[in-house]
């Protein structure tokens, strides 16, 4: 079931890129059906998910052999932790796929790179095999490349060389960590299963240090931490509307899934001597995205910045979940609150650049200056952009507020002055958001705004999809808490504490 | 009586070599082409006799000639190049007055690359060098009347007899100084006593030598001049063939020195770092697709170095550098069809917008590229995968991590090719060749696919085998 939902995507993706017959909108609609079946997958194993507590470590797990020399296979299966991050990708790539954006006359060959896209990244939450997941880890960045570079806008081909080369020195780094962690088990096996059993390295000798620094470097660009950050602005800002909304929902959650699944899960006790330093970096994320996102005057910089603040605070809740110390409540309390945080980042800030690719649609412009008063032109974006923005920086009652509340409860037990300095970057998102919202919408409208379209009946109803899954999640997210604490990920968390 | 049958594969590529000149001296200019598929026939069953050697680990020929993993897969690997290269051909020379007599030589450059990957004694490793740089000559100036052809073709040999009076230089100061041309000889000489600076000596003469077959530094500035101006058939058969004789040489060759005398290893993988850095950095900006295909085939063989720098160190080296020698060919050898179906045309703005207007090609070109890079889940990424294994765990991380910064690196100057492939907008259609180009350009990508996706069909009858003789 999981093989069929990554494999259906890239199928039709391979349709797409060979049948030249297919008008725009059969293109469009083959397209809609691959992303759609692929999420019904995953929807079938989320009916069958065994949320109890003697619930194996994986369910749904597949196999097949690919290179039984070196202990590399097909595998894959889901924790609580993939399983809703893969659900929210699976949604989010449903409504990207949807979202109109300019296709530059070649709508056919963007819905291929999508689904291309969404079949790797369905691979890489979805596989037990750690060089599947690297596969899957490159060959998201290929999509990327392409998505940027040809469907782009500005200096395009710029942005999508720097993403390339900076994330492909990232995964490379994470390769030779694979490598190290995998060699330094007794058998030749990337079954991720085995290694989380198995702990190959441990303690904090000069060797599981730098199998760590390789893993850690390697996902902080991906996630980006403060100082790998730099290519993400440039990247945002140069992408097509939806492809931002991938990349800020589905590939960044790489880093912070990569970083859980693998080194938090496979080598405890090196992470857990390495937690504050990473907790700290985390912290400097969290501040430094927010102050700078304050300083641009660019709508979709700003909110790409809130992305690095965002993620921040996803990877100080895996941080204090994994130093040993404090209890098992309050771990258990911020590792759920950052994988909270991602799916809720995810449905958020996609929700989010969808809607700033929609002002590019209509005005080809970024710049907040040259928007003002839209609220009386435009109330439905007025109101989806509200709840986002309020949403982002953490209102009560919508998701962001769950998942942040858990990471602060969870780490002011383990770090508490982290914790208490973190509280400022809300209080930074809070402002830059309200000043956005307030400089867009309210005030005199600008002129050449009269004509500026309200959204249109297709985006209302992928964005109130998004957006209604937020408020569910503010309102009632015992379902969605469960399901993410059941399986794998929290496994160390268990019996290792008193 | 001499174990004739353990040859029967070089024999069937002579017979087949003669059989095409003969043929190429009475048949008319329009039926030259006939020795395409007479070269294949011979190809195929010189591969056929070849696999039914699969699986034996001795020394034949009165210690002379080695039968092991190496040597079976490293020849079939050859065997396979010079295949595609033949298919790659009759379109392109098509009009040459000596069309058919090309690949008699294909043939005999191929089987120069052969004796070497089977090189067990000194003498042997000479004539397979010196057969496969003296055919290499003629085929690099194949085009007399063409000047960059003429220029690659004169480079080529200039740093050939260099480099080979080199590697006999070499050849005859450790011989001498170890009493034995044959390899288990030399290796018991080797292991019981400490070496002298001559023989240390020759062997860096050897190495230096060998480094130019290999396109290795400090032998390696004819790749760049052969890969742009020799034809493109050639130039794809030079990159690729000599190197895989010439690596799986050089690594039987470091395998007899014991791993506590002389810093043989850490040589080796000096020679690696340098190699693949001065590559990439003269690829960088290189604005023609063959001469940055050269360059980056210099960088290239520092990966191959890599591996066998930690020969004897990790189990994982040799079949690290037989399947990374297979994951280069194949895409080293997919780029070069598409050029060839492409007329040859080698610079980047004529290139523009390739996806419009050639799609095939430029998928061709594309999956090539990022095969070379070693995106998964191509034949390229296995190799590199084989490569960073083998040498962490033979204890050189910091080349590994070297390696991934050359990777890194490369990454750009492929991008700068596909980019405006991909990107920008096409002029014209351009021309391209007949049905031979056309098949060698296709079956490539799908090789390079495939052959990511079965490695383990190839990979795991190497794991385990040793280098002969140890």
């Amino acid at each position: 079931m999981l093989t069929l939902s990554i494999l259906l995507p890239l199928i039709t993706s391979l349709a797409l890129a060979v049948r030249s017959a297919w008008s725009e909108t059969m293109a469009r609609l083959i397209a809609m059906a691959g992303a759609g079946l692929s999420l019904l997958m995953l929807v079938i194993v989320w009916m069958g998910f065994d949320t109890g507590a003697d619930a194996p470590p994986f369910q749904a797990v597949g196999e097949l052999q690919w290179i039984p020399a070196l202990g590399v296979a097909w595998r894959v299966g889901v924790d609580g932790m993939a399983l809703a991050i893969s659900l929210m990708s699976g949604l989010l790539f449903l409504c990207a796929l949807a979202w109109p954006a300019d296709y530059k006359g070649r709508a056919r060959q963007y819905y291929a790179w999508f689904l291309f896209l969404q079949g790797v990244s369905l691979g890489l939450f979805l596989t037990l095999d750690l060089l599947v997941f690297y596969v899957f880890f490159d060959l998201s960045l290929v999509g990327m490349y392409f998505l940027i570079g040809r469907w782009g806008h500005g200096d395009a081909e710029y942005a999508a060389l720097k993403f390339f080369i900076y994330t492909l020195a990232g995964s490379l780094a994470i390769l030779l960590a694979i490598l190290g962690l995998v060699l330094a088990n007794d058998t030749l096996t990337f079954d991720m299963r085995e290694l989380i059993a198995a702990q190959p390295l441990q303690g904090v000798d000069v060797r599981s240090s730098l199998v760590l620094l390789g893993f850690l470097v390697g996902f902080a660009i991906k996630t980006p931490l403060v100082p790998f950050h730099t290519w993400l602005p440039l990247a945002h800002v140069e992408a097509p509307g939806p492809a931002s909304a991938i990349l800020a929902g589905v590939l960044l959650k790489m880093g912070t899934y990569g970083i859980v699944r693998i080194p938090f899960s496979m080598m405890r006790e090196t992470f857990a001597a390495y937690a504050l330093p990473l907790a700290i970096v985390a912290l400097m994320s969290i501040l430094w995205g927010a102050i700078v996102a304050l300083g641009q005057t660019n709508l979709k910089r700003r909110i790409a910045y809130t992305s690095v603040n965002h993620m921040g605070y996803t990877v100080l809740g895996i941080a204090a979940a994994g130093a040993a110390i404090g209890g098992d409540a309050a771990r258990t309390l911020a590792l759920n609150g950052a994988i909270t945080e991602m799916v809720a980042h995810g449905l958020i800030t996609g929700a989010l650049f969808l809607m700033a690719g929609s002002f590019w649609q209509r005005t080809g412009t970024y710049e907040l200056s040259a928007y003002g008063g839209l609220a009386r032109v435009a109330p439905k974006l007025m109101i989806g952009f509200f709840l986002a923005a309020f949403a982002s920086f953490g209102l009560p009652a919508l998701a962001g507020f769950v998942a942040e509340f858990q990471i602060f409860a969870g780490t002011f037990a383990i770090y508490p002055w982290l914790a208490a300095i973190g509280l400022i970057g809300i209080l930074i998102t809070a402002a830059l958001f309200l000043s956005m919202l307030q400089k867009i919408f309210f005030g005199d409208l600008v002129d050449q705004r009269q004509g500026f379209a309200d959204l249109n009946r297709t985006e209302v109803g992928f964005l109130a999809l998004l957006l209604v899954l937020v408020v569910l999640i503010g309102i009632y997210p015992g379902w969605l808490l469960t399901m993410i604490e059941t399986g794998s990920a929290f496994l160390p968390l268990q019996g290792t504490e008193g | 009586m001499m174990p004739l049958g353990d040859i029967l594969p070089e024999i069937t590529v002579i017979v087949t070599a003669v059989a095409i000149l003969l043929f190429a001296t009475f048949a008319p200019q329009r039926l030259q082409w006939i020795g395409a598929p007479i070269a294949l026939c011979g190809l195929g069953c010189a591969a056929f006799l070849c696999g039914l050697q699969i699986g034996s680990e001795r020394l034949t020929f009165t210690g002379s000639w080695a039968l092991d993993a190496a040597s079976i897969w490293g020849r079939l690997l050859i065997l396979g190049a010079t295949a595609f290269v033949v298919v790659m051909s009759p379109d392109w020379f098509e009009r040459d007055r000596r069309h058919g007599e090309y690949y008699a030589i294909l043939l005999f450059s191929a089987l120069g690359a052969m004796a070497m990957a089977g090189a067990a004694d000194m003498l042997q490793l000479v004539i397979g060098a010196l057969l496969s740089s003296a055919t290499g000559y003629v085929l690099a100036a194949y085009h007399r009347d063409w000047a960059l052809s003429v220029e690659a073709g004169m480079k080529f040999f200039l740093i050939g007899a260099l480099a080979n009076t080199s590697l006999m230089l070499g050849a005859i100061m450790m011989v001498g100084m170890l009493g034995d041309t044959g390899f288990t000889g030399m290796s018991a000489a080797l292991a019981s006593g400490k070496p002298s600076p001559v023989l240390l000596l020759g062997t860096v003469l050897v190495m230096v030598g060998l480094s130019y077959k290999l396109g290795a530094a400090p032998a390696h500035a004819w790749m760049p001049d052969v890969a742009e101006g020799a034809p493109a058939p050639s130039a794809a058969f030079l990159t690729v063939v000599p190197k895989i004789g010439a690596a799986i040489m050089l690594a039987r060759l470091v395998s007899l020195f014991p791993l506590d005398t002389a810093a043989i290893r850490p040589l080796v993988a000096a020679l690696a770092l340098i190699t693949m850095t001065i590559g990439n950095l003269a690829a960088l900006w290189q604005d023609d697709l063959r001469r940055m295909l050269g360059w980056s085939s210099v960088s290239q063989s520092g990966y191959a170095l890599m591996a066998i720098s930690v020969v004897g160190l990790s189990p994982a080296a040799m079949p690290a550098l037989i399947i990374f020698l297979l994951g280069y060919s194949t895409a080293n050898l997919a780029t070069f069809a598409a050029i060839t179906h492409l007329r040859g045309r080698t610079d980047r703005a004529d290139f523009s917008g390739l996806v419009s207007s050639r799609p095939l090609e430029a998928i061709a070109i594309i999956i090539g590229l990022l095969s070379l890079v070693g995106i998964p889940p191509l034949i390229g990424f296995v190799g590199k995968l084989e490569l960073f294994l083998a040498t962490i765990e033979g204890g050189y991380t910091w080349l590994a991590v070297a390696a991934v910064a050359n990777t890194v690196a490369s990454l750009f100057y492929y991008l700068r090719f596909i980019a405006p492939m991909v990107f920008a907008k096409s002029s014209s259609v351009p021309a391209t060749l007949g049905a031979w180009s056309g098949a060698a350009m296709v079956s490539g990508p799908i090789a390079i696919v495939l052959l990511g996706l079965l490695v383990n069909v190839i990979l795991a009858p190497l794991i385990g085998t040793e280098l002969l003789p140890s």
